[in-house]
């Protein structure tokens, strides 16, 4: 059963990994749209960003006499997500909110945003450089844990340790979003204004503090999802702008405006993904001396060769704005 | 003193006047309504009155202090409460949400309006855990009453509170503006229902092409033969 192993490994567990960092952006974007209705396209570098200012607040940790292993490394995530988040209510006030006093057309705070992700990507790459960096500054390497399957004589499943705090740090986030939109007084008046701004502003709601909790946590969340994703891999500076395009794809497929929805549309994307390029003849190995090993299946049956996974959330973009423009959840339609 | 006293207002959109000298005057405690034709700028008048629209010369005092062209985040805490006539509650909130986005100012407990709001509104109170949305007409306009009420203010203004609701509703939320009025509330509304409403109305105002056309007691302008002939359907 080594193969059914595999298969864990390589579809739900990774499907579950790159799902919540879909998830973490999907969340911001779709709460940034409710709220300020438009598609904030700098969302991507706001991740990136966020990944940038952890790994140098973790620099200066260690600058400053900390170098216990990866300690520097995991106490620069909440510094990071908290300047990451002032710093998304700086960017709105510098760049979105003379717009939006103005009355502009949501396709003028659209292209606002195009110009706040060049403006970040210059600066990302001004101050990191372009190269690919280790997050783990100290040189730790990351654990890696094997949990040993009963039925597999010698297959793990493989984890390693920022995916296991991703995953938990993501059940947590959904958790608490949860709670702040149906309990919170703040996060209840977010629902209202997305559902009516006219009549929010009427009943006395303070709008402009609906918008900056907006930011900070959608600014919070792509921090997150920015920082999580390079201690996964690596970072890069155009690391996070490559998956604006799956991003879209999971808030638009869980209905646009719908946080619930921006989360379920991410572990889908996720997951179709792993699905996609994942090499199906693999699980037919164990059959191969039976009737299906003489039907002469080639060695590698996978939808979509790896290096054109990108292909996977464009074709369920394109295929939901088709099809069901509202999401799975009855967003709105852009 | 007046509660709230609008003197020869002039508003528009963009530049189009739509009140040419508008003058609305009503006591504390008091009812009043503005009736007339389609177009004679009723409901202008009240988003005028909430800041929603530029006044373009003429005064607004509330409770005597000036709040001309005040923006109704400001207005809400000095005690004015608005009703809109459409999309007058949050859809997707409950019932029991929408009463305490209305409360959203307030730092202090106000589970005690919302009971307050239950007892005035009894059909709310079996379905405060529900969609507004889900709501029919009526008890939407419930919702939008009661929700305006979570203030606590000193006035209300309600834009044509019965439209689109059966004669039977109809009567039943007169009836409970009415009692929201014994409470010490204020009323201004925009009605379209002008007999009914004029005879529960303090005092009247009968608009015709963004002026006052009559003015009175509600009592008044119902026998007003001239009243009845042109704005009452005879």
């Amino acid at each position: 059963m080594a193969e059914l192993v595999f298969f864990l490994n390589k579809v739900v567990l990774a499907g579950l990994i790159i799902g919540s960092i879909y998830a973490l952006g999907a969340v911001g974007v779709t709460l940034i749209y409710s709220i300020l209705r438009f598609a904030h396209f700098a969302h991507g570098d706001l991740m990136t960003t966020g990944a940038g200012i952890s790994l140098l607040i973790s620099l200066l940790l260690v600058g400053a006499g900390l170098d216990q292993s990866s300690l520097a490394v995991y106490l620069a995530i909440p510094l990071a997500v908290i300047v990451t988040a002032f710093l998304s209510v700086v960017l709105d006030r510098i760049f979105y909110r003379h717009l939006r006093e103005a009355g502009v057309k949501p396709v003028v705070l659209v292209m606002a945003s195009i110009g706040v992700m060049l403006m970040l990507q210059g600066l990302v790459r001004m101050i990191g450089g372009t190269a690919a960096r280790d997050m783990y500054v100290t040189g730790a390497s990351k654990a890696i844990f094997r949990i040993p399957v009963p039925f597999a004589d010698n297959r793990p499943l493989v984890l390693t340790e920022p995916q296991l705090i991703l995953i938990v740090l993501t059940v947590v986030v959904v958790i608490a979003l949860h709670l702040f939109l149906t309990q919170a007084k703040l996060g209840k008046a977010m629902r209202a204004m997305s559902d009516n701004p006219m009549l929010a502003r009427v009943s006395g709601i303070d709008t402009e503090r609906v918008v900056r909790a907006t930011w900070i946590i959608g600014g919070g969340l792509a921090a997150l999802a920015g920082i999580m994703l390079a201690l996964d891999v690596s970072y890069k500076p155009d690391l996070s702008f490559n998956i604006l395009l799956p991003i879209f794809a999971a808030a638009i497929l869980g209905g646009i405006g719908q946080p619930y929805g921006a989360i379920l549309g991410g572990f889908v994307v996720g997951f179709a993904e792993t699905m996609a390029v994942f090499n199906w003849a693999i699980l037919l190995r164990p059959f191969k001396d039976t009737w299906i090993g003489e039907l002469g299946l080639p060695a590698q049956i996978a939808f979509v060769p790896t290096e054109y996974k990108l292909i996977v959330p464009f074709i369920i973009l394109v295929a939901i704005l088709l099809s069901r423009p509202t999401g799975i959840l009855k967003g709105r339609v852009l | 003193m007046s509660i709230l006293e609008a003197t020869e207002l002039h508003a528009g959109y963009g530049g189009m006047n739509i009140l040419n000298g508008v003058s609305i005057s009503i006591e504390a405690h008091e009812i009043g309504v503005i009736v007339g034709p389609n177009g004679a700028g009723k409901s202008t008048t009240l988003k005028a009155l909430f800041g929603l629209l530029n006044i373009t010369h003429g005064t607004v005092t509330f409770n005597g202090r000036d709040i001309t062209n005040m923006q109704a985040n400001r207005l809400v805490p000095l005690g004015m409460s608005y009703v809109p006539q459409e999309q007058n509650v949050f859809v997707n909130l409950t019932v029991e949400e929408n009463l305490e986005m209305g409360a959203f100012i307030r730092r202090d407990s106000y589970d005690h309006l919302i009971d307050q709001v239950y007892h005035i509104f009894e059909p709310l109170k079996h379905k405060r855990n529900q969609p507004a949305g889900e709501l029919s007409g009526g008890q939407r306009q419930m919702v939008a009453i009661g929700r305006a009420l979570m203030t606590e203010p000193r006035l209300i203004l309600l834009d044509e509170p019965t439209a689109g609701l059966s004669p039977l509703y109809m009567s039943e939320i007169f009836d409970r503006i009415i009692e929201i009025n014994r409470q010490g509330v204020g009323v201004l509304m925009v009605e379209q229902n002008a007999k009914q409403a004029l005879a529960i109305a303090h005092k009247g105002f009968v608009l015709a092409a963004g002026q006052n056309r009559y003015t009175g007691t509600g009592q008044a302008l119902l026998s007003d033969p001239e009243v009845a002939k042109s704005f009452l359907g005879g």
